[in-house]
């Protein structure tokens, strides 16, 4: 053993050794090189010259590609370079920046760096973009799933956002069929689903609730918690969160979070003999889930990219800009060997309907919400909402833009990009 | 049958190097450093190293503006180190600057948020910096009066107030959120930006520079030639010296790490008056574990940790910039950075150790 480390040591002296000859020795480094470095380093540059002197992109990612959410934002990007024929030369990421003042040191560096477009991807990044904004008024910068740009009254602060709710109302059809499924078999009696969501922010709320209402499209009577778990991406608290709600007998657990934490927990829990299936969301969930997950609620973020893009070359990026299922913007992943039978042509039927405005995904007929405690909300006997603020912006309880509620439903993302159905109704429980 | 065996290879403390010598083993360290990770490099992404280096080197000091932010996070370093400084000298393992961090910081944030738009500028700076200076000083003397009293374990207890820190960050960050659902407090006065650091000659850090500046200088000069920072280094290297010649312990004790927490206070207040302009837990961001590196490398020279505090940045800084690049997570470049402080820690063993192999005489 001493012996051992004596050698160890002695290795440790020799490489020293070296060092303390080799004052010399990184004048013979370069010298190898060279030939390495041809190959790597032209290709990089050359077409760099052409095309980035005109459009240079920035994205700020949260988390990198381990997350499924960042994935729909850096392929989303790349996509919608592909389709432009931007070289993705002209594109710098930057992963892992938090939602502190990391991420205005980012987005300044960028704009440093020759960027004239720059994307954030996550909510809480906005402030920090905008304060970027403010101090490099040339350069365009967009807050993905921001809300601030129009109150911000700055012109090169944009927001974008898809309109999630309707693939969340599609995936919720698809959860509500399997749910029939179970109950036609007996298998299970009470219709309790679960959903393990990020934060108690609209957003949230909007995605939570148009799934819902995709169930109750098919099973009426469902019923749902929502378990929190305050941060967008952990995959041990998901995979706690829907833990919790299966021990507490929920069969089908939804999410808004970022990891494939909750659908591999529901997954285990299938194995062992339970009744649990998945829904997931950003990316299909079949790989860690195979026979739980019957599909994922998505994000065509390559078509909000591609819009902002051209619409950045044409000189004219509006403030907020979202699109639907009518523009691909969203969509549903594959569905799984466990979906229920007939499962294809409801989602086709609720995809149809969207498409020519049978279905509205917040029709007030389809729930109720008990009495609104500040007035942003009134509700007629039966518990139909029959108005609602737009976006009350500053949280005085004071209606800032619009009314909500039109024709029947209420109409989400028009007012702005970023959802503001933040109504609490009826058959859902959140826990925390 | 002998019964001992002269090793193959010894190593023994070094009484004593001259100077020259202790900078060629650290700067050999330094290249040795950079070879091996240009191995790395090579071995797993088939970069050529000596772009790397130049895209770290980019990074760092790339842009005016770069050079600007890396100037302002080695301030933040080093106004650590410079804190950490007394209490380690005097072997008073404080491990707290986080929470002491925070504490300034969160009285600097709360100030800023509540005074903003009725007090002038200039009078809330120094009202946020005498706040932070006490929230500070609170979170240090708690610990040592603990210690000094009652003897408990200051680096435990120090530690342990840091969690408290973090979570009472936490609160206020729930309690400050801006817009309501970010779970951040966002930018505090975006519009009036009052409570701010100003610009001077056009340069939004160069009042943390400033700041940092002469407190390294009055530590300096505090350690090196003051009365106190004399009873700091007897208590240090031995309690019962200092008793014996009539210092207080409890005293000196108590005083320093008021002082050591106060100027980890002051760089909470640096950290959100002077560069991030809001609070949260990473407001500190380990910062107050990797000061530690600095204070202790430097030997408590505040001079030396202005070096270091840019070495560790700029390594930091220098690690993005190849993530991003070059399209390596930041694992890669972390473990460039790791390679490379490993060997300058390393260098240390061979400036306090020899190795002395079979044969040679021991006197050398």
């Amino acid at each position: 053993m001493k012996k051992l480390l004596a050698m160890l040591l002695a290795l440790v002296m020799c490489l020293s050794l070296v060092a303390c000859g080799a004052a010399e020795e990184p004048a013979e480094e370069p010298a190898e090189e060279p030939a390495a470095e041809e190959p790597a380093e032209e290709p990089a540059e050359e077409p760099a010259e052409e095309t980035a002197a005109e459009l240079k992109i920035g994205l700020i990612c949260v988390h990198d590609e381990n997350s499924g959410y960042d994935v729909a934002h850096i392929d989303g990007l790349k996509g919608a370079c592909a389709e432009l024929g931007i070289d993705l030369s002209a594109v710098t990421f930057k992963y892992n920046i938090p939602e502190d003042e990391t991420c205005y040191d980012t987005a300044v560096d960028l704009a440093e760096d020759g960027c004239n477009l720059i994307f954030s991807d996550s909510y809480g990044h906005q402030t920090y973009m905008q304060q970027a904004a403010a101090e490099y008024p040339e350069i365009t910068f967009v807050a993905a799933t921001g809300d601030l740009a129009a109150p911000s009254g700055l012109t090169n602060l944009k927001n974008i956002f898809p309109y999630t709710y309707e693939s969340r109302y599609v995936s919720g059809v698809v959860a509500g069929m399997k749910l029939k499924e179970l109950m036609d078999a007996g298998t299970v009696t009470d219709p309790y689903v679960g959903y393990v969501g990020a934060f108690p922010y609209a957003e949230v709320v909007s995605g939570y609730t148009a799934f819902f209402l995709g169930i109750q499209s098919i099973v009426p009577e469902a019923h749902m918690d929502v378990q929190y778990t305050n941060s967008w991406y952990d995959p041990v608290a998901e995979g706690e969160a829907a833990n919790a709600l299966m021990s507490k007998g929920c069969v089908i657990i939804g999410q808004h979070a970022d990891s494939t934490g909750a659908p591999s927990a529901v997954q285990a829990a299938l194995d062992a003999g339970n009744v649990a299936y998945s829904v997931g969301y950003n990316i299909d969930m079949l790989a860690v889930a195979p026979t739980a997950a019957l599909t994922s609620a998505q994000n065509n973020w390559s078509v909000l990219y591609a819009a902002t893009i051209k619409a950045f070359q044409e000189g004219n990026v509006p403030t907020d800009y979202s699109a639907g299922s009518a523009n691909n913007a969203v969509m549903i992943s594959d569905l799984g060997p466990s979906c229920a039978e007939g499962t294809k042509e409801a989602v086709d039927a609720a995809w149809a309907g969207i498409a020519d405005g049978s279905l509205k995904v917040f029709d007030t007929s389809k729930f109720t919400c008990a009495e609104s405690a500040d007035g942003s909300y009134t509700v007629d006997a039966d518990g139909h909402v029959t108005s609602a603020f737009g976006l009350d912006t500053n949280g005085d309880w004071v209606n800032d833009a619009g009314e909500a509620v039109v024709d029947g439903a209420f109409v989400e993302s028009t007012l702005r990009s970023a959802p503001y159905f933040a109504l609490r109704i009826n058959g859902i429980t959140e826990l925390n | 049958m002998k019964l001992s065996k002269e090793p193959l290879l010894r190593i023994a403390k070094r009484d004593e190097i001259a100077r020259p010598k202790a900078y060629a083993i650290r700067i050999a360290a330094v290249l040795l450093s950079l070879i091996v990770s240009g191995l790395f490099i090579f071995a797993v992404t088939k970069l050529n190293p000596i772009a790397v280096y130049e895209a770290m080197f980019d990074g760092a000091f790339g842009s005016e503006r770069r050079i600007w932010v890396t100037i302002r996070d080695a301030m933040m370093l080093l106004c650590i180190g410079v804190g950490l400084a007394p209490a380690f000298k005097m072997r008073f393992w404080n491990v707290g600057a986080e929470g002491q961090i925070l504490m300034g910081g969160i009285a600097t944030a709360g100030l800023m948020r509540m005074l903003g738009t009725s007090i002038p500028t200039p009078t809330l700076l120094c009202i946020m910096a005498v706040v932070s200076l006490v929230a500070g000083a609170l979170w240090g003397i708690v610990p040592a009066a603990f210690k000094a009293y009652w003897n408990t374990n200051e680096t435990l207890f120090t530690l342990m107030m840091n969690y408290v820190a973090i979570q009472l960050t936490s609160y206020c960050v729930a309690l400050w959120e801006n817009p309501k659902g970010s779970n951040t407090v966002g930018v505090i006065n975006q519009a009036t930006q009052a409570g701010w650091f100003p610009k001077i000659a056009d340069q939004s850090y160069l009042l943390n520079v400033i700041i940092v500046m002469t407190l390294a200088v009055g530590m300096f000069i505090y350690l090196k030639y003051s009365k106190q920072g004399y009873e700091i280094t007897v208590v240090g290297d031995s309690e019962n010296t200092a008793r014996y010649a009539g210092i207080s312990v409890k005293k000196v004790t108590i005083r320093t790490m008021a002082i050591s927490g106060a100027i980890c206070g002051l760089a909470g207040f640096v950290a959100v008056a002077g560069a991030s302009h809001t609070i949260s837990t990473s407001t500190a961001g380990g910062r107050g574990f990797t000061a530690i590196i600095v204070a202790w490398l430097a030997k408590f020279n505040t001079f030396v940790m202005v070096l270091i505090s840019f070495l560790l940045v700029f390594l930091e800084k220098g690690a993005i910039q190849i993530a991003s690049q070059f399209n390596l997570n930041d694992f890669a470049a972390d473990v460039i950075t790791g390679i490379i402080l490993f060997f300058i820690l390393g260098s240390e063993f061979f400036i306090n150790y020899r190795l002395i192999l079979r044969g040679k005489e021991a006197g050398k």
